[in-house]
């Protein structure tokens, strides 16, 4: 069985958002770009399932939607061990134009299992998983914090509001997973850097899609009140004022 | 026209996310000028339905299919998307928890509508549709515009206020054909944990970081949880390193929250932590570090050895409870 997992670029998660134009972009200047969090996790999840002989999985596919600029990320999933990449070479500017041109993909390229990340850390949109399984029609488990074979089959933990479930889905399907799923994202070997030079990247230009959506402006968090410190001491002052201040407790 | 909404129960009862839905359902309503229908699928009685017209639904469609018990996002999508038709709906509303995040991008492709995921306001204009969301995990607020026709939203927990609205729901029963061939997703096992409050429900969180130094030194903080009945987090090096259950973690890959107070308690702030937290209304912070970022978010701040001042906050807390 053949896994595609798709990997989206994102500023560092400690990066310091900034806007340009008006307020109207992120101010790109001296970003760090990392794979998307949940992405790095579920790349080594799938990774791991290829080292385990016994799973069934013959090969990792990484793909993304992006321009160019992102090859450095791309390259980055190929270090940590993916066997190959594809990019869509495009912009992508949202979530439906993101998972339709991924559908295109698959529609011409078998794959049995299809991981995402539950969201992205810019956009934290939570959709382009279940989107791409609604396009191509096949299965999807979301909210997924583990994945296992068993005689070709996915034994998934699915999170549920207070506990969780063992589920399972007929191949093809869509993992769309979250953490739990890997224990810490894997890291690049210099070995693994070296041979990423060579892995095939294959380019794919972008099917014609108007997105839905568009971002028009964005503003900051309100800011918060400057804290008020209380004597390590005197914890009843605390107390008086979430209860009386802050009406809390 | 109408606005739809997905009330989703838990063991055939409602809980405040389901009212929050309906109030914010209500809320679009009337800036559109018309009325709100809510979907509720499961076992559920009539008088718990009618709960949710005192939020404002004015009709509620009562499913009860024994081929809905297990949410498999295709067929939920399927009679979702049928109803969505039958009552011409301009805007749906859905919880952006785990089972919204199933649902919501799958009725999107099918209804061919734009998501606006994590809303936590009003629309902030009609024309065009415009929607304010949470993106870079909390640093930034997006005003994104929705341009398909039909308009779907998530809902971020605890983000909008209940708000009761006098009047009666009219209540209609609706045993819709499923296709049985559509349901794929088989549980094998569940798992509820029993008689915890639920971090993502909680009014009040009590968190530990790695300034709890042990996982030894935990009793405090869990009881002075109990005392305030909140329920427990931890940040993310406490649950990596096993000190606490991962379902523990709130941060940006972990849960994200936004209870009314939340108490971090040797937790310095790192952003990957913050982006689970911002939304609280009231953060206190205890660390022993004067400078640790926490304090910059924080309302209240104590400066002291967690250890030290745990204890007396519980004996503090005991008291006013008397």
């Amino acid at each position: 069985m053949k896994i595609l997992v798709c990997i989206s670029n994102v500023p560092d998660t400690t990066t310091k958002i900034k806007f340009a134009e008006g307020n109207t972009s992120v101010d790109t200047a001296g970003i760090q770009w990392v794979i998307n969090p949940w992405d790095e996790l579920s790349l080594t999840r799938a990774l791991e399932l290829k080292d385990d002989v016994t799973s069934g999985i013959k090969s990792v596919t990484v793909i993304h939607v992006g321009p160019a600029a992102s090859e450095p990320t791309i390259r980055k999933a190929l270090a940590i061990g993916a066997d190959d990449a594809i990019r869509v070479n495009a912009v992508s500017s949202d979530a439906w134009f993101v998972a339709a041109q991924i559908a295109e993909v698959v529609k011409k390229e078998q794959f049995d299992v299809i991981m995402c990340g539950i969201e992205s850390s810019d956009y934290n949109g939570s959709t382009v998983g279940g989107m791409i399984s609604e396009f191509l029609g096949f299965p999807s488990v979301s909210a997924v914090s583990g994945i296992k074979f068993e005689n070709g089959q996915p034994v998934m933990i699915r999170e549920i509001d207070g506990g969780k479930e063992v589920v399972t889905v007929p191949v093809p399907f869509i993992a769309i997973v979250q953490k739990g799923i890997a224990k810490e994202p894997r890291i690049a070997a210099m070995r693994g850097i070296m041979m990423a030079r060579s892995k095939p990247v294959k380019l794919v230009e972008p099917v014609a899609i108007d997105p839905l959506t568009q971002i028009v402006g964005f503003e900051k968090p309100t800011p918060r009140a400057a804290c008020k410190y209380i004597d390590a001491d005197n914890p009843e002052q605390l107390l008086d004022l979430l209860q009386n201040e802050a009406k809390v407790i | 026209m109408s606005v739809l909404v997905y009330t989703e129960n838990w063991d055939g009862k409602f809980k405040k996310l389901s009212f929050e839905l309906v109030s914010y359902a209500t809320g679009v309503a009337k800036m559109l000028n018309t009325t709100v229908t809510a979907i509720s699928i499961g076992k559920v009685d009539q008088s718990e339905l009618l709960k949710l017209g005192s939020y404002g639904a004015n009709k509620i469609i009562n499913i009860n299919n024994e081929q809905l018990a297990v949410l498999d996002s295709q067929v939920y999508t399927s009679v979702i998307s049928e109803i969505s038709g039958k009552e011409n709906a301009s805007v749906i509303i859905i919880a952006n928890n785990n089972t919204g995040k199933a649902i919501a991008p799958r009725l999107s492709v099918r209804l061919k509508a734009g998501v606006g995921s994590g809303v936590s306001r009003l629309p902030l204009n009609l024309n065009p549709f415009t929607v304010y969301k949470r993106t870079y995990s909390g640093n930034a607020f997006a005003h994104l515009v929705i341009k398909s026709d039909i308009k779907i939203l998530t809902l971020a927990q605890n983000s909008f206020d209940l708000f009761e609205t006098p009047g009666n729901a009219t209540i209609e029963n609706l045993n819709p054909s499923v296709d049985g061939s559509l349901l794929k997703t088989v549980v094998k096992d569940v798992q509820k944990q029993t008689g915890k409050i639920l971090l993502t429900d909680a009014d009040i969180v009590v968190s530990g970081g790695r300034g709890m130094k042990s996982p030894d030194n935990w009793p405090p903080l869990v009881e002075l949880a109990t005392l305030l009945g909140a329920a427990t987090a931890c940040s993310r090096p406490v649950s990596d390193e096993g000190w606490r259950p991962h379902e523990e973690h709130t941060g940006q890959t972990g849960k994200i929250i936004a209870p009314n107070l939340y108490i971090a308690v040797g937790i310095s702030g790192a952003t990957q932590h913050l982006a689970g937290i911002s939304s609280s209304k009231y953060i206190v912070a205890i660390n022993s570090d004067k400078d640790a970022p926490i304090f910059e978010v924080a309302q209240y701040g104590i400066v002291g050895d967690a250890m030290k001042v745990l204890p007396k906050l519980v004996e503090a807390v005991k008291e006013i409870k008397k």
